[in-house]
């Protein structure tokens, strides 16, 4: 095991944990928001999805045995994809310690060059998110099981469907590059498969943004409701 | 032409330094850009100023010592153009252009506009070559190399070692100018006995010095006067964590 930790002072090692992170939440977001779309079908569609999320694993495992492990494991995702972009960060502020007096940049995108802010927007999403929708204490009127409910009281304030809609567009952003960027961190690079590369992350990247944010708009327009 | 120029001027490796502006009202559209300073230097020292300093030698875009920052972009506007092959015919009657040395820790100033680059021979010394044994020539054309893998290496064989890609990286990262080195070895039958340790060392060299990491911005790509692909880093994070993890080279 010592080796890992060797290789992980490398910075291309420290960027290729933030890419094989970066699939896994990437995995993650995607079955999220195919999931969410489920509203889209009633209460009845949506709810039975998120007690059948507890189910999963069944026989093997027990009752929501298997999405705590899940859990665990996304947590360690972030959590290393966090630590590895600071690490980075702190080593890249380091090497450029006067700046130009003027720079032009030549090819870096809005995205490219906002990784790091819109990581953090997302961080502090996820935080404020899991206490709003999961855990349910900073929701005004939120009951347990009924997630249907818990979304349409919540995205009928219009302050708190533009926040969801905010930071799902700057993850959109991240995915724009990162669904990119990882491709080359993990050297999965060649003549004919370069131009899918950039195709894949405009694709994935638009996916993920619209469907969630489909929901709070969708509520908040009024085409979902009670 | 009349331009006015905004030059960074330092005395010293340790010196405070500055930006100077100096006019220069006599520039013809012929010259090319380390002409321009060479007549704005001759004007400097009938005045009894110290000219600028700034790097240069085969001045025909070869050599790899041109170096400068102008207008914000490595080696200036003109693609694919070493600062000493960029003409002035570029720039338009009137322009204000800002010169700067390669800002990069690992490049420190020594003076003006020249900076030190030795962190790149570093990197060369690390692993940079191909060891052979001496003796008789061996018979022509007795090693085979594929023609797309010599055209391949001879893209990466390409760099000129300017460090434009350093100077351009946000993030001061040398992950193109290494991956070039790697490649145009690591591309042909000779290069393959030393390949997994050329790529740990060269890539361990390359991380003691000061520089960055690559975030994938590609901006070094769409400065360097040779056109080197990033394809060539992909290249070599893959033949560097193919080496790490599955080889013994260390
Ligand atoms: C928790 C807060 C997050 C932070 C602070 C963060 C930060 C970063 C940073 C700084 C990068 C490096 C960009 C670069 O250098 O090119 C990155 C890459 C990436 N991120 Fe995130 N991120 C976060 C969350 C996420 C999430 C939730 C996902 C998935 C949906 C994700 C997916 C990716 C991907 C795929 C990459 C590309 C990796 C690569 O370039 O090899 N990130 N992230
Ligand atoms: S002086 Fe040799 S490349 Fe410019």
């Amino acid at each position: 095991m010592k080796w890992i930790f060797e290789l992980y002072r490398s910075p291309i090692a420290k960027k290729a944990v933030m890419a094989l992170t970066g699939v896994i939440l990437f995995g993650f977001v995607l079955s999220h928001m195919a999931g969410n779309l489920k509203v889209f079908q009633g209460p009845e569609k949506i709810n039975a999805y998120a007690e059948g999320l507890r189910e999963l694993g069944k026989p093997i495992l027990g009752h929501g045995e298997l999405l705590w492990i899940l859990r665990v494991g996304l947590l360690a995702a972030v959590g290393l994809h966090m630590l590895s972009a600071w690490q980075l960060t702190k080593l890249n502020r380091k090497a450029r310690p006067i700046s130009y007096a003027k720079r032009t940049p030549q090819a870096a995108t809005y995205a490219s060059r906002t990784m790091r802010y819109g990581g953090v927007i997302i961080l502090f999403f996820i935080v404020y998110h899991l206490l709003h929708l999961t855990v349910g204490n900073v929701h005004v009127d939120f009951k347990h099981g009924d997630v249907y409910h818990n979304l349409v009281t919540a995205f009928q304030n219009p302050l708190i469907a533009g926040f969801y809609i905010l930071a799902v567009t700057s993850l959109g952003f991240h995915l724009y590059h990162g669904l990119w960027s990882l491709f080359q961190s993990l050297g999965w690079s060649g003549p004919r498969f370069n131009a899918f590369r950039r195709q894949f992350a405009i694709a994935f990247a638009a996916i993920v943004t619209v469907g969630f944010v489909s929901v709070p708009l969708a509520i908040l327009s009024g085409f979902i409701g009670h | 032409m009349k331009l006015t120029l905004n030059v960074w001027r330092q005395a010293g490796p340790d010196a405070e330094g500055r930006m100077q502006r100096y006019e220069a009202p006599d520039v013809s559209p012929e010259m090319s850009f380390l002409e321009m300073l060479d007549v704005v230097n001759q004007r400097l020292e009938e005045n009894g100023e110290e000219p600028i300093v700034f790097d240069h030698d085969c001045r025909e875009g070869i050599c790899g010592a041109c170096s400068l920052m102008i207008d914000g972009v490595a080696h200036g506007p003109q693609a694919a153009t070493t600062a000493c092959q960029l003409h002035m015919r570029h720039f338009k009657d009137g322009d204000e252009i800002t010169i700067e040395p390669w800002r990069a820790a690992a490049f420190p100033v020594l003076k003006d506009l020249m900076v030190d680059r030795s962190a790149f021979d570093r990197i060369i010394q690390s692993g940079g070559y191909i060891s052979i044994n001496t003796g008789s020539a061996p018979d022509a054309n007795e090693v085979l190399v594929p023609k797309v893998d010599a055209d391949q290496a001879f893209e990466a064989a390409a760099c000129i070692g300017c460090g434009a890609c350093v100077a351009q990286c946000p993030n001061g990262a040398a992950q193109l100018f290494t991956s070039a080195k790697v490649s145009h070895l690591g591309l042909v039958p000779q290069g393959q006995p030393e390949r997994d340790q050329r790529v740990v060392s060269m890539v361990a060299q390359m991380e003691a010095e000061a520089f960055g990491s690559c975030t994938n911005h590609r901006e070094c790509e769409a400065v360097c006067p040779k056109e080197i692909s990033i394809d060539f880093i992909a290249r070599m994070n893959r033949d560097y964590l193919k080496a790490r993890i599955m080889s013994r080279a260390k």
